[in-house]
């Protein structure tokens, strides 16, 4: 099975790719839901829009959390349902931050200092650190259990091409999970190198899932 | 009289220097896309991925896998390019975009914005509009009218709803004014005619200045 394993559990962090409906993982959030689990803390742009995907596993009781730049859409209306009902937690960060705390989660770096956001309501309780007369705010990183990927091509060292703005999130998120699944349209022979955007290395498990978005 | 959000994108547009790096908000400034003056080029920036973005997809020749930050189908023009959101937001965070477009709610004398919440019941929502304001080498901002509807200034002394950004705006496009900000304040660089600088003064919240060749604005020239 490909989500059968060992650190996805009752309580994990899951860093779910995709920007609206473009790039995300559907497949996999599905195989996900199937398992019945609790109280999983989601990252994710977006909470999810419609009647599939994310927003279905925030449906079925799965989630206990989200970490979102834009948990808001004209049809995010079961993470709203919730959220007013007081019955799902919500973390907002800007998308900028969003990406650089999943980026130094996959690379050893736990906080790090940005001016995004110094002075507004998404800066309460952090610290400020000033540098040459300017304010930042110190971010911590982002690292989670696993990482849900929507690739276009993989091969069979895991190397992953992206297409278009399907990109988004995925690659930056492939980094930062102690497992990383990943659904690619096509599995190939292998990758040309010089066109790999996500290396192997960061990959644990892939699963062909076509065309279907 | 007034300009139209047409007539302000028109003008907005033709303040762009060629070869610029520009992040057009959601709303109104994305109409900015399509008034890009003949003799010069500039680079839309899309923050969820993208250089070069072009118009938006001709109707059935939409690819959900090429959408910009409104969500919508849009197409890449020649010397374009992708990239994943950490990089695009390095770009920003790093002082690479050269302007930042957006719409707001208000702006204040210091350069404060507030344009991402209205509290309320809904879940807050802020995408990239921080990232945007802070990063950004210049920040624009186009009101398609200079007052709310009900007639509250919208550039005033201090911002009343929570802020996107500290001292960050360089500018603000309207129907009736262009109007700079920087260490003075307010400075009027542009009225529409007919305009009386106190009637101007009276739909601001806070004290304007008015520069010694403060123009006359009108609609520009359609291009032929």
């Amino acid at each position: 099975m490909m989500t059968d394993c060992a650190d996805l559990k009752d309580g994990a962090t899951v860093l779910l790719g995709g920007f609206g409906d473009t790039g995300v993982p559907v497949k996999l959030v599905d195989a996900i839901r199937e398992l019945g689990l609790r109280d999983l803390t989601i990252v994710s742009n977006g909470a999810g829009g419609g009647d599939y995907g994310l927003a279905l596993l925030i449906k079925s009781g799965s989630v206990g959390k989200m970490i979102c730049s834009f948990p808001r859409s004209s049809d995010s209306k079961i993470f709203e349902a919730l959220y007013a009902a007081g019955k799902i937690e919500l973390e907002t960060v800007p998308q900028g931050t969003l990406a650089e705390r999943i980026r130094a989660g996959g690379a050893g770096i736990p906080a790090f200092f940005t001016a995004t956001a110094y002075g507004t309501p998404l800066a309460d309780g952090k610290e400020v650190r000033e540098f040459e007369d300017r304010h930042y705010i110190m971010e911590r990183a982002i690292r989670a259990d696993i990482a849900l990927v929507h690739a276009a091509t993989g091969d069979r060292w895991g190397n992953l091409t992206y297409r278009f703005t399907a990109r988004n999130f995925n690659p930056v998120m492939a980094t930062a999970a102690s497992t990383t699944l990943v659904e690619v349209r096509k599995l190939v022979d292998m990758v040309p190198p010089e066109e790999v955007i996500t290396p192997g290395i960061f990959v644990d498990r892939m699963l062909e899932v076509g065309d279907y978005q | 009289m007034k300009l139209s959000s047409a007539d302000i994108a028109r003008r907005v547009a033709n303040d762009i220097a060629g070869g610029s790096y520009v992040n057009l908000g959601i709303g109104m400034p994305m109409l900015v896309g399509d008034y890009i003056p003949d003799d010069r080029e500039f680079i839309v920036h899309t923050e969820n991925g993208m250089l070069g973005m072009g118009p938006a997809a001709a109707e059935g020749a939409e690819d959900w896998d090429l959408v910009n930050a409104g969500k919508q189908a849009v197409t890449i023009l020649p010397g374009g390019s992708y990239f994943h959101h950490a990089d695009s937001f390095g770009m920003i965070r790093g002082g690479h975009i050269d302007i930042s477009i957006l719409g707001a709610y208000e702006v204040a004398a210091n350069g404060d914005i507030a344009n991402w919440l209205i509290p309320g019941p809904r879940p807050p929502a802020v995408g990239g509009a921080m990232d945007l304001v802070a990063g950004a080498k210049q920040v624009w901002v186009m009101f398609s009218s200079h007052v709310s509807k009900s007639g509250e200034p919208k550039v005033v002394e201090r911002c009343s709803l929570p802020l996107t950004g500290v001292g960050c705006v360089n500018r603000v496009y309207s129907d009736l004014a262009i109007i700079d900000i920087n260490d003075d304040g307010l400075q009027v660089i542009a009225m529409v005619e007919g305009l009386e600088r106190a009637e101007l003064q009276a739909k601001t919240g806070a004290a304007l200045n008015f520069a010694p060749a403060c123009a006359v604005l009108k609609p520009l020239e359609l291009a032929a």
